[in-house]
């Protein structure tokens, strides 16, 4: 056992004596939440964002407040989702003209709220009144958790990836290969160091952005912990998968950014596909930084529990085992 | 008495351009413990393949290998495992985890062997001493070759791989090499080297393999290779010791030139010494001496050692 530990920790030595590597690793995300913090700092956002279920009927009391002009009115697909997004401070007001009498709601801790309903209540429209609470959501509280997703997946793949391949090409592979070690207990040791390298560098990166910025989180950092190890595990075992048998650096390289970009913009971490096609959905879907990022988003801006990320969390296993058993299955020292 | 190391009809292809490439062409070696074999061979020999199928990095098409009297099976066997601990390599190029210091990379490398040498011992014997807090990447190449030295010791092994384990030192740190392999031996370890330096062969090796396409040409000691293939003494002269440079048609001998010069085996050195004078040659920078290893190298394969 004491072989492992001591490959791991050479492994760990070799990362945080990297300075670069290091430095690049942990100052990236900083430097995205700062430039995030700056851009939205100031909101010139002068409308109001609304949500309807419904049509109003024409020319009533409601179809005049739905005409304002400084109001933007978005199409509800369903109304537990539009509260949803109104305890997040995402809409100001909430209207069901399909219920009878219409109900409205609005976030009784937004002042925007508040006034959309003082204009409301101007029309005279018969309305029954509904309130619900929730702290506001900004993007940057958003962004964090594909901030800390996409962080790691570049870590998991990279790090365990490109360096396995660069050991393949200059012969450190080949030297422990005529050692007693065998290729999963080798490997094995590989992930296991990259999620203890990716457990501290999340946390540094987390308070780190939480200083800076105070963003919201609202489940617990547990359940967090959990949903990011998780895919910690499953990305790296995908790094290992992908650096198998290649010993080219430029060809793994090229296949590892084949696989980060597309996670990159699909996977949800600088905007939502909630709008896009359904097929597109569906190829985000198939990504394994998708589940962490939409676990880990759930639990920091709803307060979801680890019960109800369950599904996120055992593709993630799932997914992690596979690609680590046929990682090891296809590995070539040489 | 059993070999620890046995090779048996040694075979390896490879196919490189729908070209069938045949590295390594039945291959026999047997050594005993204790012993130190020199494998010699041009590059493109079959030296490296060989010595790999040896170590166990690379599997033959073919043939078999016995260590202690037991048969090898496959890269996942239990006599591989077995074989991997008692085994050591110096690999001739190798690249160490990086960020390492010379004490950690000796202390991981010990760590993978159920049976380990004592790390100082290890440190002592190879001179590692000063450079424990150093680098593993900033070594010099002595240095360096030291090390490499040291992780082929750390886990106490009965047979040692030295693959061209002085390649690019200078001349005195490979003579400080030699020590340590000296001491090394003097311990009853068990070496199989590969060299591109004939007196290194001739400093460290009991006795010499040569390979040429692939096939041992010849094995033995020294002193019987040479005893074998040749008889006599060697003549050189320049060509320009003739007149005109006009090199009579026959000598007592077996006649080459080569490098502008003549080179003359002969059994009898008095009959071609007056040969000579009889054709006029001038004897100022004549040259009388023994066969060497080179020379039967060469008249085994037909190349230079370092071509």
């Amino acid at each position: 056992m004491k072989h492992f530990w001591l490959l791991i920790s050479a492994r760990n030595k070799e990362y945080y004596r990297d300075l670069g590597v290091l430095g690049w690793s942990l100052v990236f995300p900083f430097l995205v939440i700062l430039g995030f913090g700056f851009a939205f700092r100031s909101n010139s956002q002068i409308l109001f964002k609304a949500m309807i279920h419904g049509t109003p009927a024409p020319k009533t009391a409601l179809s005049e407040f739905h005409a304002i002009q400084t109001v933007q009115w978005v199409d509800a697909p369903s109304v537990d989702e539009s509260l949803s997004k109104l305890r997040r401070h995402a809409v100001d007001l909430v209207l069901d003209t399909e219920s009878q009498p219409p109900r409205y709601w609005i976030n009784e801790t937004s002042p925007k709220g508040y006034l959309l309903e003082k204009l409301l209540r101007g029309t005279g429209a018969p309305v029954e009144r509904g309130t619900v609470s929730g702290k506001e959501i900004r993007y940057v509280d958003w962004l964090i958790s594909g901030l800390l997703g996409m962080n790691m997946m570049f870590s998991a793949l990279f790090g365990v990836g490109y360096t396995l391949v660069r050991y393949r090409k200059n012969g450190v592979l080949k030297r422990l290969k005529a050692t007693p070690v065998g290729a999963f207990e080798f490997l094995s040791a590989q992930v296991v160091s990259r999620l203890f390298i990716i457990g501290l560098s999340s946390a540094v990166v987390y308070a780190g952005c939480h200083a800076l910025v105070k963003f919201t989180m609202l489940g617990s950092y547990w359940h967090l912990a959990v949903v990011l190890m998780s895919g910690a595990y499953c990305l790296t075992s995908l790094g290992l998968l992908v650096a198998a048998r290649i010993s080219s650096e430029e060809f793994a390289g090229g296949l590892l950014n084949v696989l980060t970009w597309p996670m990159i913009f699909l996977s949800g971490v600088w905007f939502s596909l909630e709008g896009a096609a359904p097929w597109l959905k569906k190829v985000a879907s198939a990504f394994p930084l998708t589940p962490v990022i939409e676990a880990s988003r759930l639990i920091m801006t709803e307060g979801a529990t680890l019960s109800q990320v369950q599904p996120q969390v055992a593709t993630l296993l799932i997914l992690g085992t596979v690609f680590l058993v046929s990682g090891a299955a296809l590995f070539r020292w040489k | 008495m059993t070999p620890i190391l046995e090779a048996k009809n040694l075979k390896k292809h490879f196919i490189q351009s729908r070209n069938r490439i045949q590295a390594v062409d039945g291959v026999d070696l047997k050594l005993q413990a204790g012993r130190c074999l020199g494998l010699l061979g041009p590059n493109g020999a079959g030296k490296t393949t060989t010595i790999e199928i040896l170590e166990g990095i690379q599997d033959p098409t073919d043939g078999e290998i016995w260590f202690q009297g037991e048969k090898l099976g496959g890269p996942r066997s239990a006599s591989m495992a077995r074989y991997r601990e008692r085994t050591g390599i110096q690999f001739q190029s190798t690249a160490l985890p990086d960020y390492l210091k010379v004490r950690e990379v000796l202390k991981l490398f010990q760590s993978l062997y159920s049976r380990r040498m004592d790390l100082d011992e290890v440190i002592a014997l190879c001179h590692l001493g000063e450079l424990l807090d150093r680098d593993s990447d900033r070594l010099s190449g002595g240095q360096r070759q030291r090390l490499l030295l040291a992780l082929a010791l750390v886990g106490d092994p009965d047979l040692i791989f030295l693959d061209e384990p002085t390649t690019g030192l200078d001349p005195q740190a490979r003579r400080n090499f030699w020590d340590l392999v000296r001491t090394v031996r003097a311990r009853g370890k068990t070496l199989l080297l590969t060299t591109h330096y004939m007196e290194e062969a001739h400093e460290l090796c009991d006795e010499i393999a040569i390979m040429d396409r692939g096939r041992i040409v010849a094995q033995g000691t020294p002193e019987v290779l040479l005893k074998h293939h040749f008889e006599g003494n060697v003549i050189e002269l320049p060509l320009d010791a003739f007149p005109r440079g006009e090199v009579p048609a026959v000598l007592p001998g077996k006649m080459r030139t080569f490098d502008g010069r003549l080179e003359v085996q002969s059994t009898s050195v008095n009959a071609t010494l007056q040969a000579l004078l009889a054709s006029g040659a001038a004897l100022d920078h004549i040259k009388v001496r023994s066969r060497t290893l080179e020379d039967l190298f060469l008249e085994l394969t037909g190349k230079d050692l370092r071509t």
